[in-house]
């Protein structure tokens, strides 16, 4: 470290840093400081400018102007490295780590280090007392895919660790973490600022930033709204209103209202996952008009490959029905036909094509029908209307409807697949993970259209991991645990305890 | 030892303007004949006297510029096909077999024959064509069905089968429709030969000895017809979507197989439409070695026009170009070399539309 930096409480000083992107400006004039041995949380709607700040800090981009001061001395990052070298590392939320190398192996890549031989169990051993002195528990030796999505994070802050890194970054680190999980990060964190490390949380869920976090700066469409304010004391509602710029219901009015005829009805379904092992065990329940059934569930216990089977996208036996009519491994054009909408878990990879147009999104599902289809010819003018409709209705931020689906933000990108789905006026809506990832702001939007098509009278299917989320939207709550239903519920009925118990799977509703 | 300096790539955050990526291409042909004419240099060549004469062997005169657009006319069907293929990311590889096979399928009305020799000249040629083109479906149909099936790649299945139609052919016209024994079948009747501009050269002395025929039409009404499907029909907006996500197009209810196999067998008749314009309208009849290399050329038009039909008539013509002259010109390598040049130097010139390129001095160590 310089001399200068012993006097310097700051670890970073970004100061009037400007980045533009086309038609945004994605910095506008942001400051930021972090001291040395806090956790200062960094906080914005999606797109708001988060991810860019901190690509600018890590060496990923370089600003317009603005100065970037490391422990009191000015400097200009060129490369990732550079960001590195200096000591800062960044734990981005898509894991970069290769399935089938070992803990160490993944640590131990891309540094110059073992020259020649590669000498394992030294090496294993030092990891291992890294591992010890921050409290970061995995095995060194196995291999990546053995591992949970938690411990592969585990991995993922060691590497920066091993690195020698002292500031880190992390990036929506819970967003792919169980409640367990969430709490053990919660402590290693803890734990890494006691030992001097300081730390920058990306999130966008305000209880664990008032858990965690000392310091907090809030980001709104690239401007600084609250800079470094102690994170003592605020409410949660406060902090809402500084991201959003508004105030935000956290509580959602749902009014009762009769269920009316079945629309769904699935009986003794099965599918297997993708590498043949049976992933959804015999599992029946049925969804009326103007309910929503909730499926809570860690993830991994089979809810993908349920909705994929209900879609029409994997094979199954069992039967689904569709008012009446037939769609076990039918395409999904014939779930579509019977009025199934279907709002995919992964929304850049199944939901939307990246390098296609707005407009080629959002016809994706209608393009065969009038006004949009014209014979053999789709009717581009009819097209971009249909898609600049939608873009003002559900409030689509973007340049133009000819904007291609990967420069859009997850939130609104999420409103574009929301609003295509909706506008086919679905009799059944299958949701999984609708608002995973978005900000306050956009949940609310999303969780309020949801419920405006259960009043019009759409079954909804909707899968969550998000327990608070599946309360206040569901009429019924179900449980799966290991690819069965163990249990279903009344909302109103159910306690988040029962609930909690019967996903770790030491509870069934039938025993 | 580090330099100074480094070369830093940033990766572009703004919107490329619309004229980019035409003005990297050219840059990159100029950019390929300046290094080729190093090359001359260097061997003890004149590279503006070797281009010079390049340039009139192949654009010199109405006969060399006819000789032109004949040998670009395969390679603007086939290149046509593949640009449709990739568009799905199906990379189809066998156009060289499909040439083959529409050439052999478009020949059987004559030699089998299918039809009377003494039929209209329309009739016969319509035929023909029907056939070139059923005989290329038929062989794309072939890859396509596995991939779309039993998921085999398409790569493997359409380089192999390249091998399979080329023999295929030496089985017929050395065995059974063999001319007097050599490789080639007997010329054709004039009914089976496509209207060339020499045809009407009593009428107009100017297009004496005018090679050009027929098959540039195809090529041409093939590509405003692909144009259009891509950019205006279902199909067309199917096949990008499928290009662009493959998951996405499944959720939208695509049957991803039956386009898979549809677009191969399309992709296909385009390059056995070729292999009948390239019997009927330059050779007349069938034989060994009918394609120098058409179908493996056409993949690599239809890489420089970044898959767009009416780049790839402009890049076909500037192959053919560069074929013409390789005839004239010795060593006859150099062409090649230049296409290879160009090839290698227009698809890294992509690393310019994504990247920005900046030359940095180099920063003291930061501490």
């Amino acid at each position: 470290m310089s001399s200068i930096g012993q006097e310097n409480n700051f670890s970073v000083e970004m100061h009037d840093i400007v980045l533009r992107f086309p038609g945004v400006l994605a910095n506008d004039h942001v400051n930021f400081t972090l001291r040395r041995g806090e956790i200062h949380a960094l906080l914005g709607e999606n797109g708001a400018g988060k991810s860019t700040l901190m690509n600018v800090l890590s060496g990923l981009y370089r600003p317009e102007s603005g100065t970037i001061k490391i422990n009191g001395k000015t400097t200009i990052f060129n490369s990732p490295k550079d960001a590195i070298a200096s000591g800062i590392g960044m734990v981005h939320q898509h894991f970069m780590l290769v399935p089938t190398l070992t803990v160490t192996e993944n640590i131990l890549l891309g540094l110059d280090e073992p020259k020649f031989i590669m000498n394992l169990p030294k090496y294993n051993s030092k990891i291992g007392e890294l591992q010890e002195k921050y409290g970061l528990k995995v095995d060194p030796t196995a291999k990546i895919w053995q591992l949970s999505v938690g411990e592969q994070q585990r991995v993922e802050i060691l590497k920066m660790l091993y690195r020698g890194v002292d500031i880190l970054i992390l990036d929506e680190p819970t967003a792919v973490l169980a409640p367990q999980e969430i709490d053990d990060l919660m402590e290693t964190m803890s734990a890494l600022v006691a030992q001097g490390k300081s730390i920058i949380f990306i999130s966008h869920k305000l209880n664990e930033v008032q858990q965690v976090a000392d310091r907090l700066t809030v980001l709104r469409k690239g401007k600084v709204t609250a800079e470094g304010i102690p994170v003592e004391g605020l409410t949660r509602t406060q902090l809402a209103e500084l991201m959003v710029g508004r105030e935000v219901i956290f509580r959602i009015e749902k009014d009762l209202k009769e269920t009316g005829e079945v629309v769904l009805e699935v009986s003794n379904l099965s599918a297997e996952n993708s590498r043949g092992l049976p992933a959804v065990k015999n599992v029946s329940f049925t969804i009326r008009e103007g309910e929503i059934l909730g499926i809570a569930g860690v993830a991994g216990n089979g809810q993908s490959e349920l909705v994929e089977a209900i879609t029409g996208l994997r094979p199954c036996t069992g039967s689904i029905c569709i008012n009446g009519q037939e769609l076990a491994n039918q395409s999904p054009r014939a779930g579509m036909k019977c009025g199934m909408a279907h709002i995919p878990e992964d929304r850049t990879g199944v939901g939307t094509a990246p390098n296609i147009s707005i407009t080629g999104n959002a016809i994706m599902k209608n393009y065969r029908q009038d006004p949009i289809s014209n014979g053999w010819r789709i009717n581009y003018p009819a097209a971009d209307e249909h898609a600049s409709g939608l873009k003002d209705l559900y409030d689509i931020q973007a340049p133009s409807v000819n904007t291609q689906a990967r420069k859009l933000s997850g939130g609104n990108l999420q409103k574009l697949i929301l609003a295509r789905e909706i506008s086919c006026d679905p009799k059944l809506i299958v949701a999984m993970q609708p608002t995973r990832g978005l900000d306050v702001g956009a949940i609310e939007s999303v969780q309020k259209l949801l419920l405006e098509q259960r009043s019009n009278g759409a079954a909804i299917l909707l899968l969550s991991e998000e327990l608070e989320e599946l309360f206040e939207l569901s009429d019924r709550i179900a449980v799966i645990y290991e690819g069965e239903l163990v249990g279903q519920l009344d909302a109103d009925q159910a306690d988040l305890n029962t609930v909690g118990m019967m996903m770790t799977g030491s509870l069934r509703s039938d025993e | 030892m580090k330099l100074p300096f480094r070369i830093q790539l940033t990766r572009r955050t703004e919107e490329i303007p619309k004229w980019m990526p035409l003005a990297t291409s050219v840059g990159a042909v100029v950019a390929a004949f300046i290094i080729s004419g190093i090359v001359l240099w260097s061997i003890g060549g004149d590279p503006i006297r070797v281009f010079g004469f390049f340039f009139r062997a192949s654009f010199g005169s109405w006969g060399a510029f006819s000789d032109i657009i004949v040998k670009a006319t395969p390679l603007i069907l086939i290149g046509l096909g593949c640009s449709l293929a990739f568009r799905m990311n199906m990379i189809n590889i066998g156009a060289e077999g499909q040439f083959y096979m529409g050439a052999f399928f478009a020949s059987l009305v004559v030699l089998v024959p299918l039809v009377p020799m003494d039929s209209p000249r329309v009739l016969v040629l319509s035929l023909m064509g029907v056939m070139g083109i059923l005989g290329g479906a038929v062989y794309g149909f072939i890859p396509g069905f596995l991939k779309a099936k039993f998921n085999v790649n398409e790569v493997i299945t359409t380089l192999m089968l390249n091998y399979v139609a080329v023999f295929w052919n030496n089985y017929w016209i050395f065995g059974k429709y063999s001319d007097a024994g050599f490789q080639m079948t007997p010329t054709f009747e004039k009914v089976a030969w496509l209207p060339r501009l020499a045809d009407l050269a009593k009428q107009y002395p100017v297009f004496s000895g005018i090679t050009l025929h027929l098959g540039v039409v195809f090529g041409l009404v093939a590509a405003v017809v692909l144009w259009l499907i891509l950019k205006y029909s279902r199909w067309g907006y199917e096949i990008n979507l499928i290009g662009d996500n493959p998951k996405a197009a499944e959720y939208a209810g695509i049957n991803i197989a039956r386009n898979m196999i549809l677009v191969m067998m399309v992709s296909g008749a385009l390059a056995g439409l070729a292999g009948m314009s390239e019997i009927t309208g330059v050779v007349h009849r069938l034989q060994e070695r009918i394609s120098t290399n058409y179908g493996f050329s056409g993949v690599i038009v239809a890489w420089l026009a970044k898959l767009n039909p009416f780049v790839v008539i402009l890049v076909s013509i500037l192959f053919g170009a560069l074929i013409v002259a390789g005839r004239e010109i010795q060593p006859s390598g150099l062409s090649f070399m230049i296409q290879g040049t160009i090839l290698f130097l227009v698809i890294s010139s992509d690393v310019l539309l994504r990247y920005r390129i900046s030359i940095v001095k180099r920063q003291e160590e930061i501490a």
